[in-house]
């Protein structure tokens, strides 16, 4: 009893609560991050299969490829923008932190409203998942794609209002890290479905 | 040892660089798109090629795993070995003769 009674958890103190060296928070999302590389991998392979198992369009010729170049480089200037905002909290520069994930936010918005609108614009050409099998996996990969970009967003926004508040500082801010390698690989997966989806 | 402190350990990349390489790198992959190509394997290698340059950049230099412990990469490796295998059982479905 005495010894149960001497046993402290401080759930600030980040050390106390690591087994593996890793963080478990960081660890979690590693794992979390790797169930999603079979998520997208099961979509990619599906998709490779069923283009080279059936005729199928150019992409090029449905598809506006010079919006979503900028498209792409507009997450891609988003993933620097997370990556500069973590630097600068290590670095102890809290205010230049918030500027970043202010424009890490921007970024992701700006990414969700372009895609918004190139899905209007090809529905409304006549282009929709029921036309065809290439219309229905471009639907598949990029929605789901999509609704990752969203959740990221929506978590960027929270955490963004946390640094605002004071909730991470120069010595606790793991969630900024943690978030930064989910914004990562939505980046890494977008760069992989532009290159197959729209470009091959 | 706190995560922060593992994390300071490590020269911070130059991310602006990493940035460069990655812009043009997609206008590479861009410009190798639309200009003409005797063959569909020639593009498709191309574009996949400097595809997978640019998420590797982002993979060790963004998500930071050149800086973590080995059992990162290891780990995020295996799953991509997995997925590499879930694809080509798929391809070879239509490679392969059907019995």
């Amino acid at each position: 009893m005495e010894h149960a009674a001497a046993i402290t958890f401080d759930p600030h103190a980040e050390e106390d609560r690591t087994s593996t060296g890793i963080p478990h928070d960081k660890m979690g999302m590693w794992v979390f991050l790797c169930s999603e590389v079979m998520f997208f991998t099961g979509l990619i392979g599906s998709y490779i299969v069923l283009r080279y198992g059936s005729t199928w369009p150019d992409p090029k010729s449905v598809l506006n490829i010079w919006l979503t170049a900028a498209n792409t480089f507009i997450l891609i200037c988003s993933s620097v923008t997370m990556v500069k905002a973590l630097e600068w909290i290590q670095r102890g520069n809290v205010a230049k932190s918030k500027l970043f994930m202010c424009l890490t936010l921007f970024g992701g918005s700006v990414f969700l409203g372009v895609q918004v609108y190139e899905y209007r614009h090809l529905l409304h050409a006549g282009f929709n998942p029921h036309v065809s099998l290439f219309g229905s996996t471009f639907y598949t990969m990029t929605g789901f794609h999509g609704f990752h970009v969203f959740c990221g967003v929506v978590c960027i926004a929270w955490c963004t209002g946390k640094l605002f508040l004071g909730k991470y500082t120069p010595e606790h801010h793991l969630g900024i890290e943690t978030l930064g390698l989910y914004w990562h690989f939505v980046d890494l997966v977008w760069i992989l479905l532009f290159a197959i989806v729209y470009l091959i | 040892m706190s995560s922060e402190s593992h994390s300071d350990t490590h020269q911070i990349p130059n991310y602006m660089a990493i940035f460069w390489w990655l812009l043009g790198l997609t206008i590479a992959e861009v410009a190798w798109a639309v200009i003409p190509h005797r063959s569909e394997l020639v593009l498709a290698s191309g574009i996949v090629g400097m595809a997978i340059i640019k998420a590797v950049l982002v993979a060790l230099y963004f998500m930071h795993l050149k800086f973590e412990r080995r059992i990162m990469g290891i780990l995020f490796a295996s799953t991509l070995i997995l997925g590499c295998i879930l694809v080509s059982v798929g391809i070879g479905e239509l490679v392969l003769p059907r019995p």
